[in-house]
């Protein structure tokens, strides 16, 4: 039975329409994960010694058992941005003599084979070994490193339980963060000590290797309860069907002072409020905007320049870069209506254009606020915006040209909860870095004001020559047009 | 109004489509009939320039419709649920489809008033998005909004599946006012040989892509239909 659904799942992956591009983004995510291997690797091949070297008078284990506490956190937050319960769609599979568990036990059973569950063991295999070769009790140690990946299994099923719940609400990162950083500030101003206790917790298996049990049972324990949550959900009229809600309508008839593309402004917006996955890019332009936030207070980054500009990017960028290169394919689910209807291409796309351009604008009025840091950053910010609105937009509907994976926007499926992850990052990447690389750079032959007017300057090529670009652009969707057609018509 | 030539579509080497020649003149209304995969959403979808034919071409009003985009102006078309955008209600729908067609908000208000019958108190005021309509109400939604704009050439593909019976009938009453009293050409598939009997004036039958018979509807032609795909 595993092997047909595996089987079911090898031909969705090899069948699909986006083929290529999504074998390019695993190749690229192959060399990131070899990357983080590398780096655990090292980690557990030089942490033992790194320890003894800056703790001489205490034994490394009880150090690193004292640092679990942060990892078990770091972990759990890494995961609920990155991290997905394999998706699958169950809906045939219901009728068929397949017993419900069964599907279940397979999605949460592969779950536990993803990448992020090997990653740990990179690290506590070698730190273990090196233990043992240091005079640890093997058996000790043993005991110890099953316990980590006990830990590690429990924090992938954690991680879906909390997802499911959060996913139901509207800013679904919220509960998860302030509860993180709630447990990290009574942590770090010592009203309950978590590092302690986790610690003490893990010295104690180490000591009384019976104690390994109560890892266990919480690990059963969680699996459990995930077993109950999917197997609620495996009915149409629960988890693959939501209740409807009764909608809101607004006429939004301020988009008519945009002209002929106000029909097309007014599904945007309309596209972005009402579904789930859109939405979740507006309450990102939070994230977004406060970016700068984790770094301009500390003074290290003062002093770097090029980092600025990586921050005004990405935080008047953010909604360009999460929005954008979805082009077209948020219209998926009806291009072939707007390909059969009176418009014109140009219209359509100049509305997604203004969109995002407005978002620039109202995402650097937002942030300039951060002159309090120095009038370099809001200098820097303002290129930063120009040339995301001149450059970057232009790029990322180009880009858009070259997309063929459909998004199913009414999907309700029960195992879909977010439908996206590290993938959506990728992109973002080029964005970024290029616009980073040449500031570094000027910033470091010339100067920094000549480096923010080389940029800005490039922004403002990019906004005169808008017409051209917009229609160079159209002319590459006209191209692609059919095989837009017939990629979004397809279901995987 | 509608001139094929030579057309055909292949996928890989097979021929799913051959039309040699095939004129449907102004304000008929025209009925596709034909087995699983006889071609007829395949004519539908080069009409509409939804793909490229392998050879030949398809004029609408002469404008050659894989060529020009001016023939979209007098053409609507309902084909399947992804004409429908499902996160907007009915109205916002007519309205959407209305402003692209040239329609203010009163002009559609007009139109979709006459279709209260139609709709059985199931689509207007629902406060309900498209994608939560049950199938046979989302198919009512995207045949009216077919027919926002005044078009001359309405494609309906399959317009009778998932319809209630009472709603069978009317929807065969609308199809056959528009092109008798409005002078539309409508082109319609169907599976049921018993409607399109009822509502078309020429029925085409299509088989693995050919044309194998073309029929003006008299009494005689649900037999003769019959009779066909009994074979």
């Amino acid at each position: 039975m595993i092997k047909l659904l595996l089987s079911l799942e090898w031909k969705s992956f090899f069948r699909s329409a986006s083929f290529g591009k999504s074998l390019g983004i695993k190749i690229f995510m192959g060399f990131m994960a070899l990357y983080f291997i590398v780096i655990f690797l090292g980690m557990g091949l030089g942490m033992y010694f790194i320890l003894k070297k800056a703790y001489p008078e205490q034994d490394p284990l009880v150090i690193l058992n004292g640092f679990l506490f942060y990892w078990i956190l770091g972990d759990l937050i890494f995961r609920f941005f990155f991290q997905k319960l394999p998706v699958m769609s169950v809906k045939p599979l219901l009728t068929l003599p397949i017993k419900k568990s069964k599907i279940v036990n397979y999605v949460l059973g592969k779950s536990g084979l993803s990448f992020f569950n090997f990653l740990p063991l990179f690290a506590i295999i070698p730190f273990g070994i090196i233990l043992m070769t240091n005079g640890y009790p093997m058996g000790s140690v043993l005991i110890w490193m099953l316990a980590l990946i006990i830990v590690t299994l429990s924090i992938n099923f954690l991680n879906f339980i909390i997802e499911s719940y959060s996913a139901q609400t509207e800013l679904s990162f919220l509960p998860l963060i302030v509860f993180s950083g709630g447990v990290f500030a009574l942590n770090y101003f010592d009203i309950i000590s978590f590092t302690d206790l986790v610690g003490n917790a893990f010295n104690a298996i180490y000591n009384s290797p019976i104690l390994i049990v109560i890892p266990i049972l919480i690990l059963i324990g969680l699996y459990l309860f995930n077993f109950k949550l999917l197997r609620q959900k495996l009915f149409l009229d629960s988890g693959l069907k939501e209740k409807v809600k009764e909608v809101n309508t607004s006429n939004l008839d301020w988009t008519k002072s945009f002209g002929d593309i106000a029909p097309f402004m007014q599904l945007d917006l309309k596209l972005i409020w009402r579904n789930k996955r859109t939405k979740s890019s507006v309450w990102m332009l939070v994230l977004g905007l406060l970016y700068g936030l984790f770094f301009y207070p500390q003074p290290t980054y003062q002093d770097m320049p090029w980092f600025f500009v990586f921050i005004g990017v990405f935080s008047t960028g953010i909604f360009l870069i999460n929005f954008g290169q979805f082009i077209p394919a948020w219209d998926s689910g009806y291009y072939k209506l707007l390909m059969s209807q009176n418009i014109k291409y140009e219209q359509y796309l100049k509305s997604k254009f203004t969109l995002m351009a407005l978002s620039v604008v109202i995402l650097f009025v937002l942030g300039i606020p951060y002159v309090f840091f120095g009038w370099k950053i809001l200098l820097a910010h303002f290129a930063a915006a120009i040339y995301n609105i001149g450059v970057n937009t232009h790029v990322i509907l180009l880009g858009g040209s070259y997309n063929r994976k459909k998004i199913n926007l009414n999907q309700k499926a029960a195992f879909n909860y977010q439908g996206t992850g590290a993938v959506q990052w990728l992109i973002g990447i080029p964005l970024l870095l290029i616009p980073m690389g040449l500031f570094a750079l000027l910033n470091f032959l010339i100067s920094f004001e000549i480096a923010c007017l080389i940029l800005g300057v490039l922004g403002i090529i990019g906004i005169i020559f808008h017409q051209k670009l917009m229609g160079l652009i159209t002319a590459k969707y006209l191209e692609s047009k059919y095989k837009m057609i017939d990629a979004f018509d397809q279901n995987n | 109004m509608i001139t094929t030539s030579n057309l055909s579509k292949k996928y890989a080497g097979n021929q799913v489509l051959n039309i040699a020649s095939l004129d449907i003149p102004r304000g008929q209304s025209f009925g596709l009939v034909g087995n699983n995969g006889a071609g007829k959403t395949t004519y539908f979808s080069l009409l509409l320039d939804l793909i490229q034919p392998t050879t030949g071409h398809i004029k609408s009003n002469n404008i050659q419709v894989n060529e020009s985009e001016d023939w979209k102006p007098f053409t609507s078309a309902f084909i399947d649920e992804s004409f429908l955008i499902g996160y907007l209600t009915a109205e916002e729908y007519f309205y959407f489809i209305g402003e692209l067609r040239g329609q203010n908000k009163a002009d559609v208000n007009k139109l979709v008033s006459q279709f209260e019958d139609f709709f059985h108190g199931e689509i207007l005021g629902q406060k309900k998005y498209l994608r939560d309509l049950s199938k046979g109400n989302q198919k009512k939604a995207g045949i009216v909004a077919a027919l926002i704009g005044n078009p001359e050439v309405v494609i309906l593909d399959e317009p009778f599946a998932n319809l209630d019976p009472t709603t069978q009938i009317r929807l065969k009453g609308i199809i056959k006012d528009l092109a008798e009293t409005k002078g539309t050409t409508v082109l319609i598939s169907s599976h049921d040989l018993m409607h399109v009997t009822d509502v078309c004036e020429r029925i085409v039958v299509l088989e693995k892509g050919e044309v194998v018979k073309d029929l003006q509807t008299s009494e005689a032609t649900l037999k003769e239909l019959e009779a066909h795909f009994s074979n």
